[in-house]
């Protein structure tokens, strides 16, 4: 017999030292179109950037007045240290404005809490009710002596994180059921998760947003009051339960016939053998898709600002029609453009990084 | 415990003929489930239907197409076609139809262009030009396109002088730019501009045909003629040589006229704002997708096509492309139609594509129902017909395999 011999892991090959003037020569200055584009894209930076620190830091200006602002030439902060609270929180009264404050730190931790691995499975649900429960309660109030606050007075960040995460967690579970239609053997089923699937699908936001506003009230019966924040979630989530519904069919479609095949053998019932076979394995391979999905809902809820409701981008340009405040559009745009970087980039990074991690197991 | 013959198939033998009838057969609870969701379905549907019928008699809102053919009373700032305020709300619809298509189809060409150029500079060996395009792909894709479009609109406008303070681009050439769009010389109405596009179209078939030849040439020669300056020379410089021979022809140059400028084209605020959002944003993602496509080509390929002594643009033309091309193209039509679908988001800058105009129709009529279908409608059509044709192009570069 020969003897298992246990090999040291080889350490990783040397990576020569490059000086900067050789990782110049190798990245920078290769051929002589690529020395042109150095040369060419250095030159637009030095015109580019010089000015723009310029407009940001050295001509801005910061708690004066619009006229102080348009004598120094520069960006100006002192809009958005005038205007920040508007833009950010809309026309929830001014001395409650504690109340978002906590209701969007609970959702950002929900969301973080939840984009730990080891919190998947069941102590998800709790963590999730539990968190948008609490930023329910503080935005409506109501209860423990806090004044009743209703959704027409809502606005700004904690409008547009509501309607992502409520729109994304009532999508979801439409979506999955949709999914399942549109795999399923029944006629039937098959055939109206494709048409709603399509449909919603090769139509633009606007309109299933515009149905939601203007075509929702006449669906009703006339004494159903129907509130504007309740219709565009209701749109939303029409909107991006179809798009789940591609996403959680492909993980469906990924997993091997054979689980289908073992899970009937076992007797387990269409449910049974959905809930705890199928399901737990597709969702968990389309979690990254899911993750992009979310960024793209997060991005499109900016679309209510057409049918009336006060979401981060509107409240930016509802602040700029201050009549003594005109025309620092710049400004305004930059700020919230900022804002939704930050939560998409976060999200997408996190997607890339899950697709790496969960994809370890699966690489040959 | 006993199973009954007829519902247990044995392997190879004939499919029990009758079914027994019992809820624990599947086929039998397969149809009832199926019924079930149908009358859910159809009821569902029946309520909302009734609801809607109500609330519009007592709204006494009409219902039908019938508005239509009725006179609008609307004047679209912007038209491909002759429009005015006695266009019937049909009319208009065209008018917003055309006005879409044209934002979309130009938009896709450009964002075309410009993706396939970022998705090849992220991948450029210079450092520079990749960390400039990784920058401009993060920085476009993870902020709304409505946000970019706000930029845009209010660039073009409140970031620009009015017509009179307006200065012309280049000293001595009458183009425009101010608060009210670009203006820019136009051709006028001169015989001149007709053979010029009568030597385009003779420069653009002779250069097919000449191409078609050459290929048949390369088969059986392996000769092959430079096919760039042909091209270029005969569907450019044909028109060009002909111009500066006849001595130019007639210009409708814009001139400054009261609080405006009269004559020559424009290229509106509105539309350039959302050909600019539309195109810049959609480049992002086109660039991600080529880029990944060029990727998914294996190494191997590259390493052949140099070792058969291909250039590097040879090689990425004959070689890389073709085959990055089968990965590129379904994720790119889904790109198109995205793009095309968000040109919807003119509404909100004031441009009058269908969507804008189908608002204003169900602002004046209330007839909500008729507008928001023919939305859906006309998106429906446009969708199907852009994916028909890529499914037609993705066929002809897809792997033909025996």
């Amino acid at each position: 017999m020969t003897e298992i011999v246990n090999h040291p892991a080889s350490p990783p090959p040397i990576r020569p030292r490059m000086g900067l003037w050789a990782w110049a020569r190798a990245n920078l200055f290769s051929t002589w179109y690529n020395t042109a584009l150095t040369l060419l894209f250095a030159y637009i930076g030095w015109l580019v950037i010089p000015g723009l620190v310029q407009w940001a830091l050295m001509d801005a200006s910061l708690g004066g007045d619009a006229a102080a602002c348009r004598a120094a030439g520069g960006a100006c902060w002192s809009f958005i240290a005038e205007k920040w609270r508007f833009i950010l929180f809309g026309t929830f009264p001014e001395d409650q404005q504690w109340r978002p404050t906590l209701a969007m730190l609970a959702t950002i931790a929900t969301l973080v809490i939840s984009a730990d691995r080891r919190t998947w499975g069941r102590p998800l649900l709790f963590i999730w009710g539990g968190g948008l429960g609490f930023a329910a309660c503080m935005m409506f109030g109501g209860v423990l002596g806090m004044d009743y606050v209703p959704t027409s007075l809502w606005g700004g960040l904690p409008l547009t994180l509501a309607l992502s995460v409520v729109g994304l967690s009532a999508s979801f579970p439409l979506g999955v059921l949709l999914a399942l239609g549109r795999t399923s053997d029944l006629p039937v089923m098959r055939g109206l998760s494709v048409v709603y699937i399509e449909l919603v699908r090769g139509v633009p936001l606007i309109s299933i947003l515009f149905m939601a506003s203007v075509m929702l009230p006449l669906f009703l019966p006339q004494d159903v009051p129907i509130d504007k924040l309740l219709r565009a979630l209701i749109g939303i989530t029409l909107f991006s339960a179809a798009y789940v519904a591609e996403v959680v069919r492909g993980g469906l479609q990924a997993i091997p016939r054979g689980q289908v095949e073992a899970s009937k053998a076992l007797g387990l019932g269409y449910w049974q053998r959905q809930r705890l076979i199928i399901l737990p394995q597709a969702l968990a391979l389309v979690i990254p898709p899911l993750v992009n999905s979310f960024i793209a809902i997060f991005k499109d809820t900016s679309l209510v600002i057409i049918i009336g409701l006060l979401d981060l981008l509107s409240t930016a340009k509802s602040a700029l029609t201050d009549p003594a405040w005109r025309g620092f559009y710049k400004e305004a745009y930059l700020f919230v453009g900022v804002i939704y970087f930050l939560f998409c980039y976060a999200l997408s990074r996190y997607s890339r990084h899950l697709e790496t991690v969960l994809g370890q197991g699966r690489k040959r | 415990m006993q199973l009954s013959d007829k519902t247990v198939n044995k392997p190879g033998a004939p499919r029990a003929r009758h079914l027994t009838l019992s809820l624990n057969n599947p086929t039998i609870r397969a149809i009832l489930w199926q019924i079930g969701l149908g009358l859910v379905v159809i009821l569902a549907g029946w309520y909302l239907a009734g609801n809607t019928m109500a609330n519009l008699a007592r709204l006494s809102i009409a219902s039908g197409f019938g508005f239509l053919d009725r006179e609008s009373g609307v004047q679209i700032g912007e038209s491909l076609i002759a429009t005015g305020p006695r266009d019937s709300y049909g009319d208009i619809f065209i008018v917003g139809l055309l006005n879409t298509l044209k934002v979309s189809g130009v938009g896709i060409v450009l964002a075309t262009i410009l993706g396939v150029l970022l998705g090849m500079a992220r991948l450029s060996s210079n450092w520079l030009v990749a960390r400039f395009a990784a920058t401009y792909v993060e920085a476009v894709r993870n902020v709304p396109l409505l946000l970019q479009l706000f930029i845009w609109y209010a660039l073009l406008t409140e970031g620009l002088p009015g017509p009179r303070q307006a200065e012309p681009l280049i000293p001595g050439v009458d183009i425009f730019l101010s608060n009210r769009g670009l203006k820019f010389p136009a051709p006028a109405d001169d015989p001149v501009w007709a053979w010029v596009a009568v030597l385009f179209a003779v420069g653009v078939l002779a250069t097919l045909a000449i191409s078609a030849w050459n290929r048949k040439r390369q088969l059986s020669t392996g000769q092959r003629l430079p096919m760039t300056p042909i091209g270029l020379g005969l569907i450019l410089g044909l028109p060009l040589a002909f111009l500066a021979l006849s001595g130019g022809g007639a210009m409708d140059v814009p001139v400054l006229q009261g609080f405006n400028f009269r004559g020559g084209m424009t290229l509106s605020p509105e539309f350039a704002a959302l050909l600019f959002g539309l195109t810049l944003y959609t480049a992002a993602f086109i660039g991600e997708i080529v880029r990944s496509g060029i990727l998914a080509v294996p190494k191997g390929q590259t390493e052949a096509a140099t070792a058969l002594g291909l250039s590097r643009s040879t090689a990425m033309r004959l070689v890389i492309l073709p085959q990055a091309l089968r990965v590129i193209i379904p994720p790119t039509t889904s790109q198109f139609l995205n793009l095309t679908k968000n040109s919807s988001l003119a509404v909100a800058i004031g441009y009058p594509d269908f969507v804008a105009v189908a608002n204003t129709a169900i602002n004046q009529t209330g007839q909500a129902v008729e507008g928001v279908l023919s939305i859906m409608i006309v998106y429906l059509v446009i969708s199907l017909a852009l994916s028909a044709f890529m499914n037609w192009y993705n066929r002809r570069v897809a792997l033909v395999e025996r």
